[in-house]
Formats: structure tokens, sequence, C-alpha cells
């Protein structure tokens, strides 16, 4: 079968969660057999060989036919809450939004998340009836608000079905202070696409009390990890009466990293030998930082910033325990990541990954008191922490992209008959 | 000519109370009394009461032909005691009738067998005197908390002077033998050992509601139609099962009170028929063969062994930590210290504990208050934590219990 697949990211242009799904979720689809062009906003043009064909959006030359408003807009309600940081999405502002190359047939996209997102998202629409028109493919896989507009415009052209993987929504990123325009992105998307993907029951849920989507539109299918080459790993002299937890990823509303910090405080109160780390990068820093000096806990609790390649390795090698606090997340593939190194995990019964782990210890994100009792007990009694493990690498056996892709095919099979 | 021979295990453990860590030091009581207390009434209303009421019922219509054993725990007796005279009235009527045998364990439904001969000796003597205070009848009968059982066990159990012993009917202990016989344990000259017929018996205790099992519904006549069918040659057919399986794991809209209702009355409309209790059987029957055990049988799960409970490291560790504070309770002569400890080995504390996710996963998740093994263990971790540290605290207060 041949995919066009629009993402937002892709290794080596991560910053979460989504390339490292995209990644592997393809690469079980083409060991299967079948091929997958992956168009991305941009690409660094390193040329690596890849087991996709990744296009780059950015530089495509769109001829002037494709820069009328196309029809996907019309019926769209795109409003703004803060037209300092987003732009409107009105009839007269569409050519605007398309004038990060004025006067040009090549629109520049950045692929990067900011302030001028939206305007991206709709640049990188239009290009994909461009790249639609070049190549015959069976389906049209769309990962994220990111790329709706894409995928609609690839369907309006080619008449393939749309299948809209949803990895985060709007409530996930923002709590209950939502952007409305992203919103409404995503719910158009999700009534427009042909057959929805989420990647927990937890997301399927907020698709239908947030978005009004039809539950048997909607297919489950949880994500994976991509298991470590071996010998990749790390060495690292340990000393075993110091113990250390863990806290990585971006450091925003999302993520709970407050939830850890206050966590922090309660342990060392009772065991002040205890080292925690949180290592990422976001805008709860500054504030984190703070709450931290505080709480009087500084000596204990280091900030390792935005860590990548073999950091990661050496900061899960060095834990003795990982938390992911989050208060709203649709899967969470770190926490699969370090049980791949071993490290017994907490996580957030406010998460997708929760769904397929049995193994892990599992409290509310806003139950502090719970969170520091778990981590002292995996802490103190080590026989808990070793039967978790052992359990782990046994229930990573059979998280595997493979059955990922097989329900993904039948998405796929089903959309077309 | 088989006997039909009708075991139930009546059995409630003391839950334990949401404990932890910053719990330890503080708060010293362990149970979940409000838990405790719901469930016992609900197992109250749903099972035992209703579930007595139709034993009775049938003991008085067959005029003494349906005759049943049942073991209740030490544990359950003193909640019901203290919560549900009633139940524990009822039970008492179904023992006046006579056709009631009461069989014999340990107080606290524990493992200490495995860990404390003199802590199991205690609590099988325990049991012993509770049966007699409240029901006038001596137990001559042993079953060993989940049917576990080897050699060592039944040469324990014969010099307490007990009569007859129940064992799990394995395939791997009778390697093509029948469990339909009376055996001699190894190494015993007097004690008689039943098997239990897992098949039989697990049909009405696991299938019976089962509706993707081929032989659903099922019906009295075409259960004792099955039975009827055993050789005629056989000595007895053991079916043994939790007693909640009437009314609570198989709850009353499944038909499993009609189904027992009709069962006695199927059963003897074939003249060779009887219902005995094991001790009955025992006094009737002699051994055909000696039976080598020499590895602990149970009737858990699949693996019918001591994995439910000592499967894992959790396990293990929580269950060795519990057993080496023997020597400072004894030596700390505290009845209300002793009752913790004791009460801390009942044996559903280290099955929810389990780690097994087989096929046999989603029954220890029926009977799990946790969410995981791993908050079972946590919980009953911070538990000893602060038990040892009440154990090893100068005693004060309860010095008068020393005589």
């Amino acid at each position: 079968m041949q995919i066009l697949m629009f993402g937002w990211e892709f290794p080596p242009l991560v910053s979460g969660g989504l390339g490292t799904a995209c990644f592997g979720m393809t690469r079980a689809l083409t060991d299967l057999g079948h091929e997958i062009v992956f168009v991305l906003p941009r690409t660094d043009g390193d040329g690596k060989p890849s087991h996709v064909k990744l296009v780059s959006a950015s530089g495509v030359a769109v001829p002037d036919l494709d820069l009328e408003e196309p029809s996907v807009f019309q019926g769209l309600s795109i409003r703004s809450v803060d037209s300092v940081l987003r732009p409107y999405l009105s009839k007269g502002r569409y050519r605007s939004l398309l004038s990060g190359s004025q006067g040009s047939r090549f629109l520049t996209i950045s692929g990067d998340y900011g302030a001028d997102l939206i305007s991206e998202v709709v640049r990188y629409g239009r290009v994909a009836g461009v790249i639609a028109r070049e190549r015959p493919f069976d389906v049209i896989h769309a990962h994220d608000w990111m790329t709706v507009f894409a995928g609609i415009e690839a369907r309006r052209i080619s008449s393939r079905p749309l299948i809209l993987h949803i990895h985060a929504l709007e409530f996930d990123r923002s709590g209950e202070n939502i952007n409305q325009d992203i919103y409404d992105i995503e719910r158009y998307g999700l009534e427009a696409a042909d057959h929805v993907i989420a990647v927990s029951h937890y997301t399927k849920k907020t698709m239908i009390e947030r978005y009004g989507i039809d539950p048997e539109k909607v297919t489950v299918v949880h994500n994976a990890v991509t298991r470590r080459e071996a010998g990749g790993i790390y060495r690292v002299e340990k000393d075993p009466l110091q113990k250390v937890v863990l806290f990585l990823g971006r450091i925003t509303f999302q993520k709970g990293p407050d939830y850890f910090i206050e966590a922090a405080a309660k342990v060392l109160q009772e065991m002040p030998e205890v080292t925690f780390i949180m290592a990422g990068a976001g805008d709860m820093m500054p504030r984190m930082v703070e709450r931290v000096a505080e709480l009087g806990i500084g000596s204990r609790f280091h900030f390792a910033g935005f860590l990548k390649g073999d950091d990661v390795e050496r900061v899960f090698v060095l834990s003795d325990l990982y938390i992911m606090p989050s208060v709203s997340e649709p899967f969470g593939i770190s926490p699969l990541e370090a049980m791949l190194y071993d490290v017994p995990v907490i996580i957030s019964r406010q998460s997708g990954v929760s769904e397929v782990l049995q193994h892990a210890l599992k409290v509310d994100f806003w139950d502090v008191h719970e969170l520091a009792g778990k981590i002292m007990a995996v802490l103190k009694y080590p026989s808990l922490a070793a039967e978790m493990v052992e359990r782990s690498r046994e229930e990573l056996k059979h998280i595997r992209w493979e059955h990922a892709a097989e329900k993904i095919l039948n998405v796929y099979n089903t959309c077309l008959s | 000519m088989p006997a039909l021979c009708l075991y139930f295990q009546v059995h409630q453990p003391c839950r334990l109370r949401h404990y932890t860590i910053f719990d330890v030091n503080h708060v010293h009581a362990y149970e979940d009394g409000g838990a405790n207390l719901e469930i016992l009434n609900k197992v109250a209303d749903q099972c035992y009461l209703p579930a007595n009421r139709i034993m009775l019922n049938l003991i008085r219509q067959h005029a003494g032909q349906f005759r049943i054993a049942f073991s209740i725990s030490g544990i359950l007796l003193d909640q019901i005691e203290r919560h549900r005279p009633d139940v524990l009235e009822s039970f008492q009527a179904l023992v006046r009738t006579g056709s009631v045998e009461l069989l014999c364990e340990t107080y606290y439904h524990s493992l200490a067998f495995l860990f404390s001969l003199k802590e199991f000796k205690h609590q099988v003597m325990l049991h012993k005197k509770k049966i007699q205070s409240l029901f006038g009848q001596t137990p001559k009968t042993f079953c060993h908390t989940e049917l576990i059982y080897n050699n060592d066990l039944a040469k324990v159990v014969e010099k307490m002077n007990f009569k007859t012993i129940l064992a799990e009917g394995a395939d791997r202990i009778l390697a093509g033998r029948s469990c339909h016989a009376l055996y001699r344990p190894a190494g015993c000259s007097k004690l008689k050992l039943l098997l239990r017929d897992y098949r039989f018996s697990d049909d009405i205790a696991f299938r019976y509601s089962d509706r993707k099992w081929p032989e659903y519904p099922l019906t009295a006549r075409k259960f004792a139609g099955w039975l009827h069918r055993t050789d005629a040659a056989e000595t007895v057919i053991n079916l043994f099962m939790d007693y909640e399986t009437f009314g609570e794991h198989q709850s009353q809209e499944t038909g499993i009170f009609e189904f027992i209702k009709a069962f006695p009355a199927e059963i003897l409309k074939h003249p060779d028929f009887c219902f005995q209790t094991p001790s009955e059987v025992a006094a009737t029957f002699e051994p055909s063969l000696s039976l080598d055990i020499p590895d602990f049988l149970s009737w858990a799960d699949e693996d019918r062994d001591l994995t439910a409970w000592l499967g894992n490291g959790m396990q293990t560790d929580a269950i060795q930590t519990l057993y080496k504070m023997e020597p400072q309770v004894y030596r700390r002569n505290s009845p209300q210290l002793m009752d913790t400890w004791r009460m801390l080995q009942t044996s559903d504390h280290f099955y929810y504990m389990c780690t097994k996710w087989s096929a046999d996963g989603d029954v220890h998740q029926y009977f799990n208050p946790y969410p995981s093994p791993y908050d079972a263990y946590i919980n009953y971790m911070n538990i000893l934590d602060d038990f040892s540290r009440q154990l090893h605290k100068k005693p004060s207060s309860d010095k008068g219990c020393n005589p």
C-alpha cells in the first residue's frame, strides 16, 4: 500500500513524542512492505537515507491556482483569542497568511512551534495539494491538528480516504485555557476525516466529550516503543546508596512539573539524601526554579536543561526512578523509554500509557502525598523496584510498533472497502 | 458406589487500610474497618444468609441424606461474632442438624506452616477451640489454607490427632491415578487423604455462569448426570470450593441458588449415590494406596502450587519480614501485638501481591482491593515498618500483660 503521511516532526527534527511515534510507526509499516511518503514542514536536507521518503513542504512551488482560498476553509469559523500572538484567519486574512513568501510561489515553512504556527499550518496545507497531485497513493494519514488542512486538501485533490491520527488535543496542551483557533481546527479535522485514530482511550474519551465525535469513527491504537540498539547501553559508575529520581519532559503545564517538585519536598523531609533531577525546558521553568528555591531544596534538586542524544541515555542510566506526573497525557512514550533502561516508573493515571502498563505505579497527578509515598516506597524497598523492573521487561516485549501497525492497516482497509 | 463429599470454605480476611509511609510512627490501627464491614454485610446478605437458608432446607427436606462440611476461618468467625450474629446463628443452626461437619484450619487462614511450626500449631489449636466453643463440635478433619499440602504437613497433622486431611487432586501428583480414591499420605499410618476433583468442582465454582463454556447453561440434572456416570467402583467424589461461590462469585441472577436447591435431589435419584462428610468418608473406606507428595500443592490458579502467595520477590520479602518478628512478638507478650501480628499473617495479604498475569490474572484482580500488586506490597510493608517500630518500643503501657 502507498501511504501519504503528513506530520510536523520526524527524527532528527523532534521536539517531543510526536516525532518518535511517527518514526516507530512508519518503520513498522514499511517493514510490512508498505511505502510511505512523509511530508514535513521542512527537512534539514542532510540526505540521510530513511525508510520513508521525506518530502519538505517548504520550498515547493505552488501554482497560482492553488493560492486561491480553498473550499476547506468554508464553514470553518476561526476566531482568535489573542490577536497579538495568533493571526486571524478570515477571508481577508487568508492571503496574508501565505505571505511568508510574498509574491513568491515558494512558501516558506519553518516547522517551529512559534507564534506564527497557525499561518504555517495554513501554508503547509496549501503545499499538500501540490504534493498530492505529483504521486499516486492509496490513503492519506495525517498527524495532529497541524496537518489537518494538508490532509483535507490532499483528499480534495485525490479523493483518497483521510485518516486523522491524534497524538494530543488542545485540552491536553492547555488545560481549560484552550486556544480557540486550534480547537476549531481540531474539531474541523475530526469531523472531516474519514476515520480517526486516537493514541489512547483517554484521548478518545476527550474527542467524544469535548468535540462531540461519534465513538464509532474513532479507533484506539496505542503507541509503542522502539527498542534501543544493542551495545548502546551506558555504563555509569553509580553509588547504590545515592538515589536519583528523574523528571524528563517539557516543563509545561501539561507535564505537571509542579507536582514533581512538591512531592520532592515531601520526600526530602523524610529521606534527605535523595537527589531529584528535572530535565527539559519550557515556559514553566522560571516558576519551577523559584519554587525549588522557596522550598529550600535546591541542594538536592537539579535542573538539567534540555537533554539530547547520549545525555538522555546517561540520565536514564543514572536514575533509580522515573516520574511522569502529567496533568493530561494522551499517551506518553517516555515511561516506556525509561523502562528500556530498567528504571521503574510512576505515572499519572491521567495518561494514555497507563492503559497499557500494568507494572508501573500509578497516581492521580494532583495527589502529591500519594506520589511522595510511592517514591519513597520504591527507594526504600528493593524488592519492589526489582519486581517492577523484571515484569516491565516482559511487558515491553508486548508493546511493539508491529502490533500498532497492524491495527493501523486495519483502519486503512476499513476506509478503503 | 461413590459418595459425594461437599466441603465449602468460608473466609473473609481483615483488609488493611490505605497506609502510606507518612503514617508510619503515627497511625497504629491497620485494619480498614469500614471496608471490612461493608464487604462482610454484602457477602452475608448475598451469600451466607441465603445459602445457609437453602442448605438448612435441603438438609430437612432430605431427612439427613444431604450432608455437607464447612471450614470457617477464625478471622471470619471473629468478624461475624462482632458484627453479624445473625450469620453466626444461621451456621449454628446448620451444625445442630447433625448433617454438617466443621473442619479445622489455621485460625488466621495463614501460611504459618511454611515459616513457623510453632505458630502453625498455635493457630490450629486456636481454631479448634473456637469451633468447640461456638458450635460444640470437635473437628476431626484438617484442611490447610487454600488446600496447601505436602507430606510434611500430613505428618504434623496426624500427630495432632486429626483423622482426615484434604488436598488438591492435581494431575501431577496423581500420575494417572484417580482422585476418587482414598489415599494414605506418605509417612503416615492413620491419616486419610481426600483429593479434590478440580474438574467437577470448577464446573460449579468457575464455569457455571461462563456463557462461552460449551456446557453452558449447567443444570443440576446435567451435572448430576455427569457424576452418575462415574465408575461405580470409585469411592468418593470430592467437590471442594469457596462458599462464596453461591451468591457472590456466582451472583443470584446466574441461577446458582436454583442449581444448588435442585442438586441433592438429582444426585439422590441414583439409588447408589449418597452424600457424606469428609469424616464419614474416612470412617467408611480404607485407603487404597499411599501417596507421596513431597512438593507443596494448593488449589490456587493453574499452577496449583505456592506461587500465588510466594511467587515473587515482594511476596517472599514481605512474609519473611513478618515471620522474622516472631521472637520479638513473643518476647513482648502483649495480646494486642500478638493479635495484630497474626492478623497480618492472613494469606490474602500476600495473594494481593501476586504478579502472575496469566489466565489467572483476572481471578487475582477480582479479589484484590488494591489497584496493583505493587500497591498491595507498598501498603503492607509500610504497615510492617510501623509494626516493627511498635515491637521495638520500650514496653510501657502494656506491662500489665506480663504475668
